[in-house]
């Protein structure tokens, strides 16, 4: 990595001038201007929140420029043309560990995914990507999950999807954070090596490990949205006079934020022995098969200032989740203060404070709430909580906040206010899980002031996580992990010198190789990476990158889409049971559950006459037994009212005494029928049949009570058309579906772009050739073929479970049905375009399909009846159309000609619900 | 002592944190106003503009007079069809009742014969297809019977049959639809703000900083059930007093501090069944798809929207374990039928018995929830 100054003259491959980016208020880019020179390995440092991501994204074309003009190989990156002509010649890998990987899908998949994007042939594409998997190391894995690598490994799956179609410029953001050692150097190993086969090839990498850095081409120093310094590292070290380029940064902070920095020094511990106050012994924790944490023992004495090092996913905080008690070991002890931690007991935490990962305070309350919250909850008097509240927003330098919400702090305050509240209650041990990552190197060390006080001025036992050396290097004692195994635990110092290597990394890698067992072997593998790379960087096929489709659209790239989606849906046990067992579930529950047929309506009778006249109307009543069901009878009003009210009864009828006296009299007396109207339509239902049973006695002419027929009165033919049993399940079967069939492929077609928004993986549609049509069509697929499956599967119901045969034309239902899902997807994509979390996709999508379906497309009131607005929108709404035709064809018999005109207004549909989401989705991120 | 003092200063940061949320707060107000007086205006189970047709072979006097019976709000103004297009208009939906008025349909009736009307009935369009038909055939056996004797009088029977429509004599559907929105508003927002809350917390690490803190799971679960649990019950009485009794008017025969003991219990039922939902989802999204799920069983089997009797056999036994059939059933014996506590006391027995069973349960899986995120 040879670093020559001819080289910064070499003409720029990126050109920044005058970006300025905003996010709401804040400013994220301030104004910057740079030259990116070409062939280069170029290194952006920083800490987190300092505009590395920002201004990565945009060169990479993946975030929309705000203001200023980036210009990337030789084109002006806001226009679309331009970056359509040069994405396949950019890589770009987001920050986060395997950010735009699909964690369902295998190694071989994933990689293949982007080759497909890049246009790559079905013969190129095996070749190429076994070229990859061999070079990179993950050649004996190609069918694990990518949710199951560690974090170095789904880099390096990243890292092949970036290189599958020979860039000229490759985007790395933040690619080793978090990682293991071995794996980090690795990496940058692999990165060397394509290099040397590609030297035309431009990187532009971003670190937050500043050691990293130091061996880079060029390096360019960026705080608060702004660029510090540029140069080689050597240039820059040598302008501020400092050792290495962590110092060097922090000289080149601006006055202010230096003030107050002084190089971390630690008053050694004294040698006395003192009593042990965490001890684990053989601590095991598996989840399934996978072993997390693998016999680790370790014993921490009072005072003691402990480290973890180790990558992400190393089984650092399990291990303090079960010291913790948060997780119950599966084998093993662990005690504090020699007490068990499962018996949980109250005390023994009390004598704990605990840092969480993630910042784990409330964003929502104030500095001063958040710690006024936790005094009270470990019940500290009042007055000396205002106290001892007051000396630690002094001492912790947080006066100037106190009243701000906890998530409006900047990074570095927020950890102060995080070790504030595990200081709150004065414990005697503080487990603090990586408190410093994302921090800047200046708050970074006033952090570590602290740290260092209460352990050697307050006696506090410290138990910390880290993935930074140098931090390592400060605690009394550390212990080195990787994959949930200890390789050493000693102090630092010793580390290094038991292993005769110059810093704690090397020691690190040495241990870690030991552990891996042969590092022949592994020295034999590195061999092999760096042999095969050369064909890595050129391969012997020539990739047709940009010959093949470049087109607007491309159907290899749509397929791909089409399959990476139905492969995702496959591996996701809970969409996959939402899509099936929900829609059959709810046919159940609709099916049954709604339903308007009143019947077997409970009723009493409260006979005051007990003459044969009473007897033989309320006979009558007993008779209807489709309608009414006889209870006991009634003895008295009081009685009566309280069966109504309990609604053990829902009808009445009460004779009045002299009832048969007053009828042979011809007095006509009266007959009180008390109907529960709680329920109106209920209630209105049974007074219909009550009346209907009191007429057709009334006009019985064999009856003795009849008065025989009546004068001018017509008779009635009532013809229940299409129903003629008058059950509502011929009417609520064949609807649900209606219901069903926009809610479900809805619902998931929103979630599924929505996902790929909120999880990162989108980037591969901002920064590919991908066009809206392709993405959106891809992904609309398979939720079509799922809804035409869901439609087969409520034929089915309808027919086996609820005995509803279709009773007209089942081709053109389903041509019906096929054109209801481009349309109900359709209106899913529509959706996606404007919500950006899962949560609020899943019930945007909900409230604007089951309103509209249940209220104006006729499931509850017919179309026919609606007025006004409502009208209007049953008349646009495409469940009106899809209603008429599956009632229609169940039901009504109805044959093609009738379904035609709902099957225009589909089709008309679909179109118009594409056209509009093209229109709304952004190829770039805001 | 220490555990009610740990309770109430988590709940109260609950509320706090509830507060802060300024579109949730937006959407609680909307829910239990605004969207309770449009659900219990807008659906109504009574026939209401509904669409005819008349076939009219007879273009008698009487003919003309029936045709001009049907008014709104009821009906649609009729329009004429033929008889052959019948089928067809029905076909296509155009109208939900056809009624067809034979030749010589006047003369018979003077002759005092009893002619024959058709109706022809949609039956898809189930509430309302049964009670129009029987409107139809009252106001037409009304019209003809005024207008063949002139006059307004209605032969008696020799018995007559009084209905007495009980607790709502008017057959008002708001009534009913206003406190039916109430509790599914209950239902729906509770579980999704518990449910929701315990994910934050989780997702965002809190919960972890919780359980190393000297505090039981029990704590922390109860804190959740008051302060979710109050908002919502301070909403639905304000929804109740302002909305139900002073807008829409509608009467409550029962005891209100009876009723809201109901709701209380109910409230400790839904937050236990958010807590329970929020602890085996491992994610918001997974939350989301499983409450649209969960709530729709939840309120179309509660017999708000079809009665319980009406349900088949097999199922009532099934939604006996219901909660919010139970709500809908004692809201009904208190609010309208005027019931008291020995009229609703088995209902009251099974939602606290289910809501505590949802809650033991949830305690015991709150700790290995932990060990499910990541």
């Amino acid at each position: 990595m040879a670093s020559s100054a001819s080289q910064t003259v070499n003409k720029p491959v990126v050109s920044i001038k005058d970006v300025t980016h905003r996010y709401g208020n804040v400013v994220a880019l301030n104004g910057i201007s740079l030259d990116i020179p070409s062939g280069l390995m170029v290194g952006i440092i920083g800490p987190d929140g300092v505009g590395k991501s920002t201004l990565m994204a945009i060169v990479a074309g993946s975030k929309k420029l705000q203001q200023g003009k980036v210009t990337v190989l030789g084109g002006d990156i806001a226009d679309a043309s331009h970056r359509g002509a040069v994405c396949p010649k950019i890589a770009y890998m987001p920050q986060g560990l395997g950010k735009n990987l699909y964690l369902e899908l295998s190694v071989y998949e994933n990689v293949d995914f982007m080759a497909r994007l890049f246009g790559l042939s079905a013969a190129e594409r095996p070749v190429r990507i076994k070229e990859l998997l061999d070079a990179t190391g993950l050649g004996p894995f190609p069918d694990r999950p990518a949710g199951k690598l560690s974090g170095g490994m789904k880099q390096k799956v990243g890292l092949c999807g970036a290189l599958v179609h020979e860039p000229d410029l490759l985007i790395l953001d933040e690619p080793t954070t978090g990682v293991d050692p071995l794996s980090r150097r690795q990496f940058w190993t692999l990165i060397d090596d394509i290099r040397k086969g590609r030297p035309s090839m431009s990187v532009a990498i971003s670190t937050a490990y500043m050691d990293e850095a130091q061996k880079w081409d060029w390096i360019v120093a960026m705080d608060a949205g702004k660029v510090l310094a540029t140069g080689t590292p050597a240039e820059l070290m040598q302008r501020t006079n400092t050792k290495d380029l962590e110092q060097c940064f922090i000289a080149l902070l601006p006055e202010e934020k230096r003030s107050g920095h002084k190089e971390v020094t630690i008053p050694p511990r004294s040698d006395a022995k003192s009593e042990i106050v965490i001890e684990a012994k053989d601590l095991t924790r598996r989840f399934g098969a996978f072993t997390a944490v693998d016999h680790v023992s370790l014993s921490i004495e009072r005072g003691e200032i402990f480290g973890f090092l180790g990558s992400n996913g190393c089984g650092k905080s399990t291990t303090m989740k079960m010291l913790t008690g948060l997780l119950p070991p599966t084998e093993g002890t662990a005690t504090l203060f020699g007490q068990s931690v499962e018996a949980g007991s109250i005390e023994v935490r009390n004598q704990i404070g605990y840092m969480t990962q993630a910042f784990s305070l409330y964003g929502e309350l104030t500095v001063r709430q958040n710690l006024v919250l936790d005094a009270r909850l470990y019940h500290i008097p009042p007055e000396k909580a205002k106290v001892r509240i007051g000396e630690l927003v002094k001492k912790f330098g947080l006066e100037a906040h106190i009243d701000a919400l906890a998530e409006d702090l900047p990074l570095g305050m927020r950890q102060r206010l995080s070790l504030a509240v595990a200081v709150l209650h004065e414990p005697e041990m503080l487990i603090l899980d990586e408190p410093t990552s994302g921090v800047d190197p200046v708050a970074r060390d006033s952090f570590w002031e602290l740290l260092i006080d209460l352990s050697r001025k307050q006696g506090v036992t410290i138990f910390v996580t880290t993935h930074f050396m140098n931090e390592a290097m400060r605690c009394d004692r550390i212990s080195l992990m990787n994959s949930g195994k200890v390789l050493a635990c000693d102090a630092p110092q010793k580390l290094i010198e038991e292993r005769g290597t110059a810093t704690l990394e090397d020691a690190f890698i040495g241990y870690m190789e030991d552990a891996i067992g042969d590092a022949a072997a592994k020295e034999e593998d590195k061999d092999k990476a760096a042999a095969s790379a050369p064909p890595a960087g050129q391969p012997a096929t020539q990739p047709a990158t940009s010959e093949h489709h470049t087109g607007w659209f491309s159907l290899v790239r749509m397929l791909a889409y089409t399959n990476n989606e139905t492969m995702q849906i496959r591996r996701d046990p809970v969409r996959l049971a939402f899509a099936f067992i929900g829609s059959a579930l709810l046919m159940l529950i609709f099916g049954f559950g709604i339903t308007s047929d009143v019947e077997h309506v409970r009723y009493a009778s409260l006979d005051l006459d007990q003459s044969p006249e009473s007897r033989l109307y309320l006979e009558q009543f007993a008779g209807a037994q489709r309608y009414f069901t006889l209870t006991p009878p009634i003895r008295s009003e009081e009685e009566a009212l309280k069966r109504l009210q309990s609604n053990d009864v829902s009808l009445v009828v009460e004779v009045p005494p002299d009832f048969g006296r007053d009828f042979r009299r011809g007095s006509k007396p009266d007959i009180s029928a008390a109907v529960d109207g709680a329920d109106p339509f209920r209630g209105e239902t049974i007074a219909q049949y009550a009346k209907g049973v009191h007429d057709t006695l009334m006009h019985d002419p064999g009856s003795e009570l009849s008065s025989g027929p009546d004068k001018y009165t017509a008779k009635f033919q009532t013809r229940f058309m299409y129903n003629p049993t008058f059950e509502s399940i011929y009417t609520i079967v064949p609807s649900v579906p209606s219901l069903l069939l926009v809610l479900i492929p809805a619902v998931l077609m929103a979630v599924s772009v929505v996902r790929e928004k909120e999880l990162g993986s989108i980037i591969n549609f901002y920064v590919t050739p991908t066009g809206r049509l392709e993405y959106l069509v891809g992904k609309q697929l398979p939720y079509i073929a799922i809804g035409m499956m869901n439609y087969i599967i409520l034929v089915i119901m309808a027919r086996v479970v609820f005995g509803v045969p279709i009773k007209g034309s089942f081709l053109m239902l389903t041509v019906s049905t096929l054109l209801y899902l481009i349309v109900t997807t359709g209106i899913g994509m529509v959706i996606s375009t404007f919500t950006s979390s899962q949560v609020a996709a899943v019930f945007v999508t909900a409230i604007l399909t089951i309103l509209p379906t249940t209220q104006f497309s006729g499931l509850l009131q017919p179309v026919s009846t609606l007025e006004g607005r409502a009208q209007f929108i049953g008349s646009i709404w495409p469940t009106t159309y899809y209603m008429h035709s599956s009632v229609g064809a169940y039901t009504k018999g109805l044959g093609p000609d009738f379904l035609l005109q709902d099957i225009i207004f589909l089709a008309c549909c679909a179109p118009i619900l594409l056209i509009v989401s093209i229109a709304s989705m952004r190829k770039q991120e805001k | 002592m220490r555990t009610l003092l740990n309770i109430f200063w988590l709940g109260l940061k609950e509320i706090v944190s509830l507060l802060s949320d300024v579109v949730m707060v937006i959407f609680l107000c909307y829910a239990f106003t605004m969207a309770i007086y449009v659900q219990a205006t807008g659906i109504s189970t009574q026939v209401n503009n509904a669409s005819i047709a008349f076939v009219d072979e007879d273009s008698s006097a009487l003919s003309k007079e029936l045709f001009n019976a049907f008014l709104p709000p009821y009906f649609q103004y009729p329009k004429y069809i033929e008889a052959r297009d019948v089928e067809d208009a029905m076909d296509k939906g155009l109208f939900m009742f056809v009624v067809a008025i034979p030749t010589r349909f006047e003369s018979d009736l003077r002759a005092g014969r009893n002619p024959d009307v058709q109706v022809n009935v949609d039956a898809t369009a189930m509430k309302q297809a049964g009670i129009g038909a029987d409107y139809i055939k009252n106001i037409i056996n009304q019209r003809t019977s005024t207008f063949l004797k002139r006059t307004d009088e209605k032969a008696r029977e020799p018995v007559n049959l009084v209905v007495r429509r009980m607790f709502n004599p008017n057959g008002i559907s708001a009534w009913f639809t206003s406190v039916v929105a109430i509790i599914n508003q209950v239902t729906l927002l509770t579980v999704v703000l518990t449910g929701a809350a315990v994910i934050r917390e989780r997702e965002h690490g809190t919960l972890e900083h919780l359980l190393v803190m000297p505090l039981s799971a029990f704590e922390i679960a109860m804190a959740k059930v008051w302060a979710n649990g109050l908002v919502i019950l301070i909403a639905t009485g304000f929804s109740l007093f302002l909305i139900v009794k002073t807008v829409l008017q509608v009467p409550f025969a029962g005891s209100i501090p009876l009723w809201f003991c109901g709701v209380v219990l109910y409230l400790f039922f839904t937050t236990a069944l958010g807590i329970f939902l929020g602890t085996i989802s491992r994610s918001m999204a997974q939350f989301a798809l499983l409450i649209v799920l969960v709530i729709v069983l939840m309120q179309l089997l509660s017999g708000g929207t079809t009665p319980i009797e009406s349900q088949p056999k097999w199922l009532q036994y099934i939604t006996f374990f219901l909660p919010s059939r139970h709500f809908v059933s004692f809201s009904q014996v208190i609010i309208y039928r005027g019931g008291g506590l020995s009229a609703v006391w088995l209902q009251f027995l099974m939602v606290t018995a289910i809501g505590l069973g949802f809650f033991v349960y949830s305690l015991v899986l709150f700790r290995k929830s932990i060990a499910v995120t990541k």
